[in-house]
C-alpha cells in the first residue's frame, strides 16, 4: 500500500532521513517511535504526499508519489485518513459537517446514518451540532479519528494522537484504532509513548519501527 | 455552550460554505466592484457621447459647403448672380442661396455686437450650398468660380470638420480606454483582495487538502464567493451610476457638449451589461490568483 525505498529527505541543506524502507502491507499495524525531532511526522507526512522525498522512490497504492499530479495527490489522500496530534477542523462549521468533510470534499452525497453511527463508536453522538473550539483535547482526538475513518479509507496514518489526552483517553483511542485494524485496516501510528505500544502487545499484533540516526530500524521483537 | 448552529450536515452543499466567512475582504470587493463599475457608467456615457457628437458633427458639415464671395460694391451683385446661375447648373448641387444681410449681421453678432453697420463694411457675400447624395465635383467647381467670379472661395468645411470630428473620436477612444483601465484596475484589486483571503484561509485549506480536496475544489470555494460580492456590489454601482447620469442636465440647443454627456434610447441597456462583465472579471481574477496561491501553499 505504502512503500519508502531508501528514501532520503532534507530541509534548507540538513538531512533529516537518509537510506529508509519501509513496507505497509494490507491489514498491518505498524508504530513509528522514536525521540522527539526524529522525523516521525516526516515519515507520516511522505506517506500522504505533503512532502516529497529529496531521493528514493515512495510509492503509494503502486504509483510513484512523483508521478502523481495534483489531483492525483487529492485523490490518493482519500484512500488514506489522517490523525494529527493538533488536529484541525473548520472552526465555524458543527462537528457534523466537519466529520463529513471527506464526503463534502469529494462531493458525494453520504448517509447521515452512518455519520450517527460513527459518532456513537467515538462516542461523541451528543455532540453532533457541537463547534470544534468547544470541544475539549481527548474529543477532538475522537473526531478527528472519525473524519479519518468516514470515507473508509484503506489506511489510517496518526501522528502521535495520544499527545494531548490522558491515559483513559490515551487507551480509548488505541482501542479504536485496534479496531479498525481488525476491520482490515492498515495503520501507522507515530508516537514516542512506549507504554501505550507495550499496553497494545496485547490487543494486537503490530510491528515497531524506530527511527534513530535518520533511518527506520525494526525495534526488538514484534510486540 | 457547546452546541452551534447547525448549518448542515456533511455531503454536499455550496463550496464556499466550507470557508469561513472572512472580513475586511468581503466589503473590500464589493466596493470596488461597486466604485469601478459607477466610474465604468460615466466612462460609457463620455464615450457614447462622444460618439453621438462625432457622427453629428460629420453629418452636419459633410453636406454642406460655403462660397466666399468678395467683390468690389459694384461688381457685388453681378458676381453673386452669376455665382448663383453657375451652381443652378452643377450636377450634384441640391440647393443654394445667398444670405441677406440680415442672416450675415447674425452670424457676426457675436463677435461685434447687434449694430454693426454691415453697409459700410466691404462684406464678402456668403452663398450656402447643399449637396445632394451624389455630390459635386468639387475642383471643377473651383474652377468654374474662378472664370465666373475670380473673388469666389469654395470652403467644402473639411478644414473645420476633421479637427472636430477627430477630436469626437479621439474623446471616444478616452472613453474605451478609461472602461478598460478601469477594468483593469478592479481585476488587480481582486485579485489582491483573493490572496488576501487565500492567504488568511490558510488553515483551512490545509485541512481541506488533508481530506483530499482537489484544487479546482477549493479554488472553487473563493471563486463563488468573489464572484457573488462583485456582482452584488457591480449591481449597486451599476444603478448609482444610472441615477448620476439621469440627474446630468438635460441636452438643449444651447447646452453644448457636456449637456449632451449621457445616454439615449436604447443606449441606457449598455449599463447593464456591466454587473454581469464584472461578476466575469472577479471570476477569472479569483480564479487565477487562487490557482497561483494554492500552488504556493503545497
Amino acid at each position: 500500500m505504502i512503500a519508502f525505498e531508501n528514501v532520503a529527505y532534507g530541509y534548507g541543506g540538513a538531512s533529516l532521513l537518509s537510506d529508509v524502507s519501509l513496507r505497509l502491507l494490507p491489514g498491518s499495524f505498524h508504530f513509528l517511535t522514536g525521540p522527539s525531532g526524529a522525523g516521525k511526522s516526516t515519515v507520516l507526512k511522505l506517506a500522504y504526499a505533503e512532502l516529497m522525498p529529496t531521493s528514493g522512490r515512495i510509492s503509494l497504492f503502486d504509483r510513484d508519489v512523483r508521478s502523481l499530479s495534483r489531483d492525483d495527490v487529492a485523490r490518493t489522500r482519500r484512500r488514506i485518513g489522517i490523525v494529527h496530534q493538533d488536529c484541525k477542523f473548520l472552526d465555524h462549521l458543527p462537528l457534523s459537517a466537519n466529520l463529513g468533510l471527506p464526503f463534502t470534499v469529494a462531493e458525494r452525497e453520504s448517509d447521515p446514518q452512518d455519520l450517527r453511527a460513527l459518532l456513537d463508536w467515538v462516542g461523541l453522538s451528543q455532540l453532533h451540532d457541537a463547534l470544534p473550539p468547544t470541544l475539549s483535547g481527548g474529543e477532538r482526538q475522537r473526531a478527528a479519528l472519525a473524519r479519518a475513518v468516514i470515507g473508509g479509507p484503506d489506511v489510517i496514518l496518526a501522528d502521535e494522537p495520544t499527545g494531548n489526552v490522558d491515559w483513559d483517553m490515551s487507551l480509548r483511542l488505541l482501542a479504536l484504532l485496534v479496531e479498525l485494524n481488525r476491520m482490515g485496516k492498515t495503520v501507522l501510528v507515530a508516537t514516542h509513548d512506549l507504554n501505550l505500544i507495550r499496553q497494545a502487545k496485547s490487543q494486537v499484533s503490530a510491528r515497531v519501527l524506530r527511527i534513530a540516526q535518520q533511518r527506520i530500524q525494526v525495534a526488538g521483537a514484534d510486540l | 455552550m457547546r452546541a452551534g448552529a447547525s448549518r448542515r450536515g456533511r455531503g454536499q452543499g455550496p463550496a464556499d460554505e466550507i470557508v469561513p466567512p472572512s472580513g475586511h475582504t468581503a466589503w473590500l470587493t464589493t466596493f470596488t466592484a461597486g466604485a469601478m463599475v459607477f466610474l465604468c457608467v460615466f466612462a460609457v456615457a463620455l464615450s457614447l457621447a462622444s460618439g453621438r457628437l462625432a457622427a453629428r458633427w460629420s453629418a452636419a458639415l459633410a453636406q454642406t459647403a460655403t462660397i466666399r464671395l468678395s467683390a468690389p460694391p459694384e461688381q457685388m451683385q453681378i458676381q453673386t448672380d452669376g455665382v448663383l446661375s453657375l451652381l443652378s447648373e452643377t450636377p450634384g448641387v441640391a440647393s443654394f442661396r445667398a444670405l441677406d444681410d440680415t442672416e450675415q449681421r447674425k452670424l457676426l453678432e457675436p463677435w461685434f455686437g447687434p449694430d454693426l453697420p454691415l453697409e459700410d463694411l466691404p462684406m464678402p457675400r456668403l452663398i450656402e450650398v447643399v449637396e445632394d447624395a451624389q455630390g459635386y465635383d468639387d475642383e471643377g467647381l473651383r474652377q468654374r468660380l474662378a472664370a465666373e467670379a475670380p473673388g469666389a472661395v469654395l470652403d467644402d468645411h473639411t478644414r473645420w470638420r476633421q479637427p472636430l470630428v477627430e477630436a469626437a473620436s479621439r474623446l471616444r477612444l478616452l472613453g474605451v480606454l478609461s472602461i478598460l483601465l478601469i477594468g483593469a484596475a478592479m481585476a488587480a484589486m481582486i485579485t489582491l483582495a483573493a490572496n488576501a483571503s487565500l492567504a488568511a484561509n490558510a488553515e483551512v485549506i490545509r485541512v481541506l487538502r488533508l481530506v483530499g480536496a482537489k484544487d479546482s475544489y477549493i479554488a472553487r470555494a473563493f471563486v463563488r464567493r468573489f464572484t457573488i460580492r462583485a456582482l452584488t456590489g457591480a449591481l449597486v454601482g451599476a444603478c448609482a451610476g444610472l441615477v448620476g447620469v439621469a440627474m446630468l442636465p438635460a441636452a438643449g440647443p444651447a447646452g453644448g457638449f457636456l449637456a449632451g454627456l449621457g445616454f439615449s434610447g436604447v443606449e441606457w441597456l449598455w449599463p447593464l451589461l456591466l454587473p454581469p462583465l464584472a461578476a466575469i472579471v472577479a471570476f477569472l481574477a479569483t480564479r487565477r490568483a487562487a490557482f497561483a496561491k494554492l500552488k504556493e501553499l503545497t
